[in-house]
């Protein structure tokens, strides 16, 4: 695809969201700057509660409000602050050339619509399509998501579904307008292992045929390893490793990064031979209370700790070109 | 939405209220309550004086002391007199107790009717359920206000009898709140272990389940006392109550053919009526605040 | 499971119930104390025993209790209600002279109370700490506790003494002249206060769980993923959330149908509407078993009746209900 602009396609720089909390106001997204380009794949790993699904919603312009707010930074997307446009622009790029599917395929469907009608509903909203040419649109989408006999399901209401059905039917809403981004919350979380594996089979395939740059939000570097090129991982608002898969996977410079790894058994083995290591981050991701301190926030849980990290807060630094870490003591050498 | 950081703020919340016991906590969070707070003064300060108010303001309400429709204020009567020259305010003094007695007495009956009955169709499973559902049904669909003053005309309009056919309608939302809370605890583990271990079903519903059951019961209770009390107001109001014992719904419907020329003399006694019912609910909201704080949004 | 099935099976459910309403009224007032012979005696100012033998003959009340129940469901079958000794008239001419009434202000009272009720707390709920969604809690409260006939005798007091822009009483003004659109004007205008009065208690409740409801949904994921599409913030409110949080307000409507008669007995006794209500009243006081009787066979007609309404209603609201889950 050509691109009229030039640089990355999605650009977050510096990017902070507050939210009000009974304490007081605190970033849940931390001066987060990512990139992504046209077609790319990335990953966004983390445990819950480290602001991955609030970038996904500050993408969308759906940080809900109150108690969120942009407070600063900005969200270029083709060379367009996000941030500053207005809520009918954001509309119009909804859904049109930004999508997202979530991690609950079960309640993400609204019950009292037939499917058929909540795909063409958003064709009707983007392209222009009138009823009849929408379903015709959505029963070929329905079909392009591997839903069998596509004509009779489209009439179906989501309670008829199973799970993985019911995610097939939102990637088919997310890709109606064919986007140019596609962010992927979970996707499989709360699917059966083979189901997840379906899921992202057909992602890939879509990605290919179509050209879709995908963000994809997960907390299993598994998932990262097989389906991204970049990966970013983050840790209570802010990142703390970024860098192109192979590089993560084989030499993590930030003790999260190597938690997180260590914590999926087969990757594990694939990197590391010493297996009393990590198996599990031992502690809980901090509460919102501490978000934004000045000081590292995974202190608490490193093995590594020292009393800069405590009092200091580590900046992302590169050891070459495209892999950065946020920490005082990054672990040398491969993993 | 906000999974991630919605957690996160739970997570607080719920530190803060495992630091204290939960009762201690549900009473931190009432007392807190402005509106709840001032509806339990309200309701207290309405108790007492219907208690203590005839000792202190002694004219007797059954008898005729002025000139009928004085207005209030003048002549020296403050609610002023009724259509036989009563006065209203010793009409209003006392019949707060009445009004008050047949709403908790009623309330009582219903929340007892409809506690065993939730409890047994929550608790068992087969044709007692089934039994039990049917008769509930019954009570729903029958117009309650009809049947009552249907058993109140044939067999008499005495104060028990005016409880009675209140209490023996109105207790299916009590019915219908317990047996879903009896159908949810049914399931719970403590209940499960405390059946293998060899508890008796009886005791079972009493002291395993009925204890966790309680809060949104005891919510509902309160909300039943405020519907019993307008319940006999109904009734009252048409001539359906002890014609012999003055309670503010029958002053209402005593006065009701002089509404256009003496107002006041069922604005009043109603005024006390719907004080009494919103202290009430707002106590009764309260407590589902307190009580019940994963509703709190609600 | 289909919409007929669900009908047929509701119905016949109501039918059972129905009869179960009459069975226990019609024991009740076989066995309270007194009779209609008494009544009629006091209302000659005494008979001696031989015409009370006669009156009771002549009424079927010397026969076994079974018998007389019997007899009169047999005739209740045939749409034969019995006959009204106080009012002189056949007991379902009567009442059905009486319903469209009763009917006209129920109906109307809910549709009124469930429609703005259902506004009000999707207006409230959009702005969940606004000033509007504090005022429909203090406003539900302030409903919810009011007697339902001081409301009314407040509003007489108001629209009819100190602004006198309604009538006090009844259905039509007799002196109004002209064709059926001025008559139908002069109902509705007869209707308002009753009308408003009665939706007052039930407004105040729908909009209280409306806005519950609608906060509810309006969290949903499928809230959210409405949103995604870019959907505009009208249709994801008033298309996504509101079908789906209507369903609450729907079973409430359907649990109020019995409190709503209760409460048109009384509105009707305040305005003097020419309802089953203000019928109720006079034949209870008369000890009219016949009319009692055939009374709370039509409310209770009613309200399952409603109830059958509210289940279509909620079934064509949610599929879920229509159609069941596969496999």
């Amino acid at each position: 695809m050509s691109e009229p602009h030039s640089g990355p396609l999605l650009s977050l720089r510096d990017l902070t969201v507050e939210f009000a909390t009974r304490d007081g106001t605190v970033p849940v997204l931390d001066r987060l700057s990512i990139d992504l380009d046209a077609g790319a794949t990335l990953g966004l790993v983390g445990e819950s509660g480290c602001g991955k699904s609030m970038t996904a919603l500050a993408i969308m312009g759906l940080v809900p409000s109150p108690p969120g707010r942009f407070a600063g930074g900005s969200i270029l997307f083709a060379d367009e602050d996000l941030t500053r446009a207005s809520d009918a622009h954001l509309r119009d790029i909804r859904g049109n050339s930004i999508s997202m599917i979530f991690q609950e395929p079960m309640t993400s469907l609204n019950p009292v619509y037939t499917i058929g009608e909540q795909i063409a509903e958003v064709l009707r909203r983007h392209q222009d399509l009138g009823r009849r040419a929408a379903w015709e649109r959505a029963v070929e989408l329905l079909d392009s998501v591997s839903i069998p006999l596509p004509g009779r399901r489209a009439h179906d209401y989501p309670h008829q579904l199973s799970g993985g059905m019911r995610q097939r039917v939102m990637i088919a809403i997310a890709l109606a307008c064919r986007p140019r981004i596609l962010i992927a919350d979970e996707p499989t979380t709360a699917l059966d292992v083979t189901v997840q594996a379906q899921i992202f089979d057909l992602l890939q395939a879509l990605r290919e045929e179509t050209g879709t740059a995908i963000i994809l939000i997960t907390h299993d570097m598994g998932v990262v390893a097989e389906m991204t090129e970049r990966v970013v991982v983050m840790y209570a608002g802010r990142m703390v490793e970024e860098g192109p898969v192979r590089d993560i996977l084989s030499e993590p410079h930030h003790p999260y990064t190597r938690g997180l790894i260590a914590s999926v058994p087969h990757l594990h083995a694939e990197v590391s031979d010493e297996p009393e290591d990590l198996l599990e981050i031992p502690g809980i991701v901090p509460s919102l209370a501490e978000f934004g301190q000045e000081r590292c926030l995974f202190a608490p849980r490193c093995p590594r700790v020292s009393d800069r990290c405590r009092s200091e807060q580590p900046l992302l630094r590169g050891s070459g070109g495209w892999h950065k870490a946020a920490c005082w003591h990054p672990e040398a050498g491969p993993a | 939405m906000a999974t991630d950081s919605a957690a996160v703020l739970d997570g607080d919340r719920l530190e803060v209220a495992k630091a204290r016991h939960p009762l201690a906590e549900a009473a931190g969070m009432f007392f807190r309550n402005h509106t709840a707070v001032a509806g339990l003064v309200t309701l207290a300060i309405i108790v007492v004086g219907s208690l203590v108010g005839p000792y202190v303001y002694t004219v007797d309400p059954y008898e005729m002391v002025w000139a009928p429709f004085s207005e209030p204020g003048a002549d020296g009567f403050v609610f002023g007199t009724d259509y036989l020259g009563r006065d209203l305010f010793a009409g209003v003094v006392n019949g707060g107790r009445v009004t008050l007695a047949v709403g908790l007495s009623a309330a009582l009956l219903s929340v007892f009717i409809g506690v065993s009955i939730g409890a047994l169709s929550g608790y068992y499973r087969g044709w007692v359920e089934e039994a039990l559902m049917r008769i509930t049904e019954f009570f729903q669909v029958l117009p309650t206000l009809l049947f009552s003053m249907v058993l109140v005309a044939l067999f008499g309009a005495s104060l028990a009898m005016v409880t009675f056919a209140i209490g023996i309608v109105s207790w299916t939302a009590v019915a219908r709140v317990t047996r879903s809370e009896f159908l949810r605890l049914r399931e719970m583990e403590y209940v499960t272990s405390s059946r293998s271990s060899g508890a008796r079903d009886l005791g079972l519903m009493l002291i395993v389940i009925l204890p966790n059951a309680l809060p949104p019961i005891v919510v509902q209770a309160a909300l039943m006392v405020g519907s019993a009390i307008l319940f006999e107001a109904g009734l009252s109001f048409l001539g359906l109550s002890d014609p012999n014992v003055v309670s503010w719904g029958q002053i209402i419907g005593s006065n009701r053919p002089y509404i256009l020329d003496a107002g006041w003399t069922v604005a009043l006694p109603g005024f006390f009526i719907f004080v009494t019912v919103l202290a009430i609910s707002l106590v009764g909201d309260g407590l589902n605040d307190a009580l019940n704080p994963k509703l709190r949004e609600r | 499971m289909s919409v007929l099935t669900l009908l047929v099976r509701r119905g016949g459910n109501g039918l059972a119930l129905l009869l179960a309403v009459l069975v226990l009224n019609f024991t009740l007032i076989h066995n309270a104390p007194g009779d209609v012979a008494d009544t009629i005696a006091g209302d000659m100012g005494g008979a001696d025993a031989e015409v009370m033998a006669q009156i009771r003959r002549d009424y079927g009340l010397d026969r076994p209790f079974h018998e007389q129940l019997l007899a009169y469901v047999g005739k209740l079958a045939r749409g034969d209600l019995g006959y009204s000794f106080f009012f002189n008239q056949p007991v379902t001419e009567l009442l059905l002279e009486r319903l469209p009434a009763t009917l006209l202000l129920v109906l109307s009272a809910q549709v009124l109370a469930i429609m703005l009720g259902t506004v009000l707390g999707v207006i409230a709920a959009r702005h969940p700490n606004g000033l509007l969604s504090h005022g429909v809690t203090i406003f539900a409260l302030l409903g919810f506790s009011a007697p339902v006939f001081w409301t009314g005798i407040m509003l007489i007091i108001l629209f009819c003494s100190i602004f006198p822009v309604f009538p006090v009483a009844g259905m039509i003004d007799v002196t109004v002249e002209g064709g059926w659109f001025v008559k139908t004007l002069d109902v509705l205008y007869h209707l308002f206060l009753p009308m408003v009065t009665l939706a007052s208690i039930f407004l105040a409740l729908y909009s209280r769980l409306a806005r519950a409801s609608m906060l509810d949904v309006l969290g949903t994921d499928y809230v959210r993923t409405a949103q995604a599409k870019g959907l505009s913030e009208f249709q994801v409110v008033y298309k996504h959330a509101l079908r789906n949080a209507l369903g609450p307000v729907v079973t409430l409507a359907g649990l109020q149908f019995s409190g709503i008669v209760s409460g048109a007995v009384l509105v009707e006794t305040v305005f003097s509407w020419p309802g089953l209500g203000t019928l109720a009243f006079q034949s209870i006081t008369a000890r009219d078993a016949p009319m009692v009787l055939g009374i709370l066979f039509f409310s209770s007609l009613v309200v399952i009746v409603a109830n059958l309404v509210t289940d279509l209603v909620y079934s064509l609201i949610d599929p879920r209900i229509r159609i069941g889950h596969r496999g």
